[in-house]
């Protein structure tokens, strides 16, 4: 990972893929496309994919080559305002109205106004990516949205369109400059098109052979050029099986770390059997790749291997 | 050229350049540009893509950002834009390729769509690949002239897909049964669905202290008395997911059944619905439609295997695969409606069903089977389903929707334990 002076923001989309390499991450063209266009019109970038394609990390990586700081907001059911944009410090009003009374104050619109001060005001992550920052807007990540249920989602609709949110008490906070906003989604429903539409969408999808082993030896470089050749292979094999849930390139990245700490050099039929739960998380996968299944996929990535050569 | 990064609402009005950056030369470029965009954008909607005209000026602005280079920027600037869904993707790669490889050809499609049409399909060099905006734009022009149109399609669609196909008419229902229906739905309730969720609510005798209240109250007062306010759980009705058996055994009572879903879709909101005969077709957004008839049309414009046989088996595994991860979330109850008589059962039907129910909450088999007093549990196939759903519950007299929805409301008892039906055959 660099961590040289900040890139200054794309101006092209050839500009946005040598951003994102600098940080090792290898986008495809398409993605490069829609970040260029997002950082462009200002419009969140809203990003779908199955798990483990790497949807957080393009904000993580976008925050840090253009050296911007990065908010994050994991949402979760039951997400509400209070936990994701602000909250008043009620202790500390608490005392200010007892501080208030022991002096004798008695007019009740002085101490609201007194107590309904920023000073008691807690930010929460989406009301500090409105704030200026002295590197230049903020990267607001708001990570696997789907968790959140649909009152929260509805309630980001404003902060998206305007880049504003509306406190009772103190009156409407607008961003001068607005915000690059990240939203990710696994899919575990769907958003509602009213929030999509404000959005630049992309699905994040699994990369081709060559991006993957690009990827595998850009985050690995240690890692040997037959065993990484193999990996992807047996990765890409996997995903064309009939799987409940196919392996991700975080999962590839694992593997190939977990083949990395035992001394592998090159696959063979047990160590794949031995460290195949890296890559498949469901029992029913597992069980389907039992009985000389995995030797037959990694006879025939040999096989394409040796072809390619 | 370039347009200044600003919030997009501003400089929508116009082309936004700067003097001198536009040439007369270049501003009939953008003409002819925007002229073309707002076409592709019809031939998107007319492909079953929802483009707004709001999405067209932001393609506009899009594509002068990124300035036209190569096709494959022009396609991807254009795709980010446009597609707001995944299953988009496909329709705009078809409908990108057509409509920017050939001129004219949209006048073609145009002509295609107009009721007149008698209907011979451009000799696509891929006409897998196209048959799906084909269809999309053939279904748009059946709403204007269903009769003429609907033969001509089955004719099409039979040659294409080799399905046993029997479109089923809606309309057949009589007045009588429709207003009965109309007005028992009106009255419908679900009794079993509410469930707790994680998001609080101002509650009277709630757990926690409500301190933004307690604090907005006793300000009122003066802050000299403070009197405690609560927050307790709220409830929600959970989604609903509909999975219908429309196979030539059960079409009667499907028919009943798609009204009262879409009833509950209307009121409901989150209500995905299923249907399965010998492939699965989601046809949640059809019943979306306001008027019944529409929504029902709709539902069966885009199904192709209506009243044909059942793959029980094969349609949950693609519901598990595709589907069950995007819509069984936040405790989703599951309504299976079919008769449970699978054209071959064999272990994997066993294996589908038990992933299904542990992947909702709540998983109720709807069987109208059960209203013959002298059912028994012998199917093969029913046999293998019933120790994987929470109940199993009859549809008495389909004529009556209210009993119907009886039926789906009552608390469950004896009668609707599935191992009630398993202990009478063993």
């Amino acid at each position: 990972m660099t961590s040289a002076a900040p890139h200054p923001v794309p101006k092209s989309i050839d500009e946005t893929l040598k951003l994102l390499a600098a940080a090792n991450y290898l986008a495809d063209r398409s993605l490069a496309t829609v970040l260029f266009l997002a950082l462009k019109m200002n419009r969140p970038i809203f990003l779908e994919g199955e798990a483990g394609v790497g949807k957080t990390e393009i904000a993580k990586v976008l925050a840090q080559t253009l050296g911007r700081r990065l908010i994050r907001l994991q949402c979760y059911e039951g997400l509400d305002v209070a936990n994701s944009v602000y909250e008043w410090n009620y202790a500390a009003q608490m005392i200010a109205i007892r501080a208030a009374e022991a002096e004798g104050k008695q007019d009740r619109t002085e101490i609201e106004h007194d107590v309904f001060d920023e000073r008691f005001l807690i930010k929460r992550p989406l009301l500090q990516a409105l704030e200026p920052d002295t590197a230049g807007p903020p990267v607001l990540l708001i990570d696997e949205l789907d968790r959140s249920d649909e009152a929260f989602e509805a309630f980001l609709l404003e902060v998206l369109a305007d880049f504003q949110v509306t406190i009772p008490e103190l009156g409407t906070i607008k961003a001068e400059r607005p915000p690059i906003v990240v939203i990710t989604s696994n899919r575990t429903r769907e958003i509602h098109d009213a929030l999509k539409r404000r959005c630049l969408y992309h699905w994040v999808g699994y990369p081709t052979a060559a991006r993957e082993l690009e990827i595998v030896r850009a985050k690995m470089p240690g890692i040997g050029k037959k065993l990484s050749e193999q990996v992807v292979g047996f990765v890409q094999a996997l995903r064309r099986q009939d799987l409940f849930k196919a392996p991700g390139v975080a999962e590839t990245l694992d593997w190939a770390t977990a083949l990395s700490e035992l001394d592998a050099v090159a696959l063979d039929p047990a160590t794949v059997s031995d460290t195949l739960g890296v890559l498949l998380k469901y029992q029913d996968d597992i069980a389907r790749l039992e009985g000389g299944k995995v030797r037959e996929l990694l006879d025939q990535v040999q096989a394409e291997l040796r072809a390619a050569e | 050229m370039v347009v200044r990064a600003s919030p997009p609402a501003a400089d929508l009005s116009h082309t936004g350049a700067g003097p001198g950056a536009s040439g007369n030369a270049e501003r009939g470029f953008e003409g002819r540009l925007a002229e073309n965009i707002l076409y592709f954008a019809r031939a998107l909607r007319a492909a079953g893509i929802p483009v707004g005209p709001g999405a067209v000026l932001d393609a506009l602005e899009a594509v002068r950002a990124a300035g036209v280079g190569t096709k494959e920027d022009f396609y991807w600037t254009l795709h980010a834009v446009f597609v707001k869904r995944h299953e988009h993707a496909v329709l705009f790669d078809q409908a990108f390729q057509i409509f920017f490889r050939k001129r004219g050809y949209l006048e073609r499609l145009l002509e295609l769509m107009s009721p007149e049409a008698t209907g011979v399909p451009p000799a696509a060099e891929k006409p897998e690949a196209s048959q799906r905006v084909l269809d999309a734009l053939f279904a748009g022009a059946e709403k204007v002239e269903r009769e003429s149109q609907e033969i001509e399609l089955d004719a099409r669609l039979t040659v294409s897909d080799r399905e046993v196909l029997e479109k089923k008419d809606f309309a057949q229902m009589t007045a009588a049964e429709v207003a009965a229906a109309k007005d028992a739905i009106k009255r419908m309730v679900l009794g079993f669905d509410e469930i707790t969720t994680r998001r609080l609510a101002p509650h009277p005798h709630g757990h926690r202290i409500d301190l933004r209240r307690t604090l907005r109250m006793s300000l009122k007062a003066g802050g000299a008395v403070i009197d405690l306010k609560y927050r307790g759980p709220k409830r929600r009705m959970p989604p609903i997911v509909a999975l219908l058996d429309i196979s030539g055994s059960m079409s009667q009572y499907t028919r009943l059944f798609l009204h009262f879903l879409h009833a509950i879709t209307d009121a409901r909101k989150r209500v995905h619905t299923f249907l399965f005969g010998t492939r699965l077709t989601n046809v949640t957004r059809a019943l979306k439609e306001k008027d019944p008839d529409e929504a029902l049309a709709a539902c069966s414009a885009s199904v192709l295997d209506w009243s044909g046989g059942t793959r029980i088996a094969t349609s949950l595994a693609t519901f598990n695969k595709q589907w069950s991860r995007r819509v069984l979330t936040q405790g989703a109850v599951v309504l299976l409606f079919t008769d449970g008589l699978e054209r071959d059962p064999d272990e994997r039907l066993g294996f589908e069903i038990d992933r299904l129910h542990r992947s909702c909450r709540r998983l109720v088999w709807l069987n109208p089977l059960l209203r013959f007093s002298g059912f028994e549990a012998k199917a093969r196939g029913i046999k293998v389903m019933l120790p994987h759903v929470d109940e199993m519950r009859p549809i008495h007299n389909l004529e009556s929707m209210h009993d119907l929805c009886h039926a789906l409301s009552g608390i469950g008892g004896r009668e609707t334990d599935p191992k009630t039906w398993l202990r009478r055959v063993a």
